[in-house]
């Protein structure tokens, strides 16, 4: 009997502890789940709000948000503008990803292979079959290429970093962009489809002579051989922080609608051509206030604070200016009852 | 009330008549509730996937595009892979599975039959996800690095046949694919031959014996002929278990959206299509109402199968 009501004042504690948390709900794209997580934590602990965020795609998120079943929806890809419009949603940014290609050559370090743009488009388009062809001869002077199949490989299942990839493949190749174009998932010329970043980095692994493309942060946690790429202006650049931060600084933010900054292919001479941000839709009327307040005062939380989180999990941390930016049309944008603006 | 009088109903009569009552009506609400949830999924499905029928037609089922940026879906590479995968899957696993029951019905020794056929239920009761795993992290390398190379060596300049040994060795492909889905239905299919070739009436078998006949004629002469229709009918359960299976041809087959020329070539299925992109569609699109058509067709398919496989699989008549 003892032990009964000992395990009912426990429960009944745990539910006041829980109650004390105020729960904020989110839906959508997988690639920032670890970097939310984190910042979850450690609101969690500072402020009390408590981040329930589930991974299940960005156009899960998207579907999600929309059917109001969520306090806000997450997606790698901007939403165009329209459908904000229609939705009532308003859409900002919280971090920024690279996409970089990897490689599996024997006998090629990492970050030795030069990939211009143009022959990365034609390799996955099925134009450029074996490592030895003249074309990429030519860009890489000071490595030895064997005479290997090239096996391209991408992500078999609809995704953000699909979406990120084929928008620099049809920004930088005019045949790409009119033979395959760009979505989560699309039709490709050639290749083998993997599940996930986890599932390319593997097929990589073990097909000589494959290349696949993966989030930066996967590659370096896992320590793949990544290439370089030539940039807009003409300069051959490897995947660093400094090259992300560089196309981050190049984005026009000021101008984009919706913060649906184009940072592919920017034009900064050390920019890395594939970054992107990730975003955020969260209702302009939203049903409950005070959620959608605690959502707000969620992501100023991690603004504020969770920089070095993201650095730490190799995401690039938005410009400061940007924030300032976000802030602002949250108290512009977000209504509650009688339009009066949530953030203050 | 006499006491020669029998009642005619057991005492408390009334009570259990409504108890007889309610539970005869809750039987039959779930009974019914099966039927009820089959044609709602089975309609859900159709009535969702409309859009897609309408805007492809029956081209819908032939074409082999399938292109999310266009807005273009044809189901001609996922019927075509599901097919195809199963049918090879059926033809490496069906001679296989005959050995394994022909073995414990006639072979084996009594007190060994026990622990293999235990071996082959826990073999059936394996999540299909471990055998995407195992197919992925050891049967793929191994197929890429040996088994491909080797039989592209052998095979590969072969007239007529040669094409469909050539390609990179990626290790995933179809082939790997009904390798995995064979091992897969193995169980299921040993399991039900296992089954019925133990229906034969012993007297059958030992006049047959009596008469000088081997083991070998025995099974051929007695026992399939006795037992054809219900060996078909496992076969046609296997069969339907391989094309609905996803998680482990998603891990091997390649996932890619042509038309295979080679054994090697990759492929996709309707499951694994189905799962790898229902994440990214958005409510509303084509491209959600083409893959709610592709569960609507695969349920067709199945149903047929299962079907057929019921209607082998039934008690034979006296």
């Amino acid at each position: 009997m003892k032990l009964v009501s000992t395990a009912l004042a426990i429960t009944l504690a745990a539910f006041t502890v829980g109650a004390q948390a105020q729960q904020i709900t989110g839906a959508g794209a997988t690639f920032p789940a670890p970097v939310y997580a984190k910042w979850g934590e450690a609101a969690k602990a500072a402020i009390g709000i408590e981040l329930n965020y589930q991974a299940i795609g960005s156009g899960g998120g998207q579907n999600q948000i929309i059917n109001r079943t969520v306090d806000f929806g997450a997606s790698d890809a901007p939403v165009d503008g329209a459908k904000l419009e229609q939705n009532h949603l308003l859409q900002f940014p919280t971090v920024m990803g690279a996409v970089v290609p990897i490689v599996n050559l024997p006998g090629v370090e990492a970050n030795k292979l030069k990939l211009p743009s143009e022959l990365l488009a034609d390799i996955y388009l099925g134009k450029i079959t074996k490592w030895n062809d003249p074309r990429l001869v030519e860009a890489n002077r000071d490595v030895k290429l064997p005479n290997v199949a090239i096996a391209p490989v991408y992500r078999a299942d609809g995704s953000g970093t699909t979406f990120v990839f084929t928008s620099y493949l049809s920004a930088v190749s005019p045949d790409w962009k009119a033979q395959v174009g760009a979505a989560t998932s699309v039709k490709w010329a050639a290749g083998n489809g993997a599940k996930g970043n986890d599932g390319v980095a593997a097929t990589v692994k073990q097909v000589r002579g494959a290349i696949g493309y993966v989030e930066y942060a996967y590659a370096k946690q896992n320590k793949l051989a990544t290439t370089q790429l030539r940039n807009k202006a003409g300069q051959f650049v490897s995947p660093t922080l400094a090259a992300f931060t560089a196309a981050a600084d190049a984005g026009d933010w000021h101008n984009a609608p919706n913060f649906a900054v184009n940072l592919i292919d920017t034009a900064g001479t050390e920019a890395w051509p594939i970054v992107s941000a990730t975003f955020i839709l969260l209702p302009k009327n939203p049903v409950d206030p005070e959620r959608s307040a605690n959502v707000m005062k969620f992501f100023d939380f991690a603004f504020k604070n969770g920089d070095e989180i993201a650095t730490s999990l190799d995401y690039i941390a938005l410009p400061a200016g940007v924030k300032d930016a976000v802030r602002a049309s949250w108290h512009a944008d977000i209504r509650g009852p009688g339009l009066a603006a949530i953030w203050k | 009330m006499s006491d020669a009088t029998l009642p005619l109903r057991p005492a408390g009569s009334r009570a259990a008549s409504v108890g007889d009552r309610f539970f005869a009506l809750a039987a039959t609400s779930a009974g019914v509730l099966v039927l009820v949830l089959l044609s709602a999924i089975i309609l859900s499905l159709f009535v969702e996937g409309l859009p897609s029928f309408r805007a492809f037609g029956l081209n819908f089922l032939i074409d082999t595009d399938w292109d999310p940026v266009q807005e273009v879906f044809g189901a001609g590479v996922p019927i075509f892979g599901t097919v195809v995968t199963a049918v090879l899957a059926l033809l490496l696993a069906v001679p296989l599975a005959f050995g394994i029951a022909f073995y414990l019905t006639e072979i084996a020794p009594a007190w060994f039959r026990r622990p293999v056929g235990t071996a082959i239920e826990l073999l059936a009761a394996v999540p299909s996800i471990i055998y995407g795993m195992w197919g992925f992290f050891v049967i793929v390398p191994i197929m890429g690095d040996d088994v491909q190379p080797f039989l592209t060596d052998w095979l590969g300049d072969v007239p007529w046949i040669g094409f469909l040994f050539q390609g990179a060795p990626f290790g995933t492909g179809i082939l790997t694919a009904a390798l995995v889905l064979a091992v897969m239905i193995i169980p299921f299919i040993a399991a039900t031959m296992r089954d019925v070739f133990n229906t034969v009436p012993p007297v059958f078998k030992e006049s047959a014996y009596g008469l000088g006949c081997t083991t070998w004629e025995v099974m051929r002469s007695i026992v399939v002929p006795y037992t054809r229709a219900s060996v078909v009918g496992g076969i046609m359960l296997g069969l339907g278990r391989a094309l609905g299976e996803t998680m482990a041809v998603t891990f091997v087959i390649g996932n890619t959206n042509r038309i295979p020329t080679s054994l090697f070539g990759p492929g996709n299925t309707i499951a694994s299509i189905v799962a790898l992109e229902f994440p990214e569609s958005h409510t509303g699109s084509l491209k959600l109402s083409s893959l709610l058509a592709l569960g609507f067709i695969l349920f067709v398919i199945s149903f047929i199968v299962l079907a057929i496989s019921r209607l082998l699989l039934r008690p034979r008549s006296a």
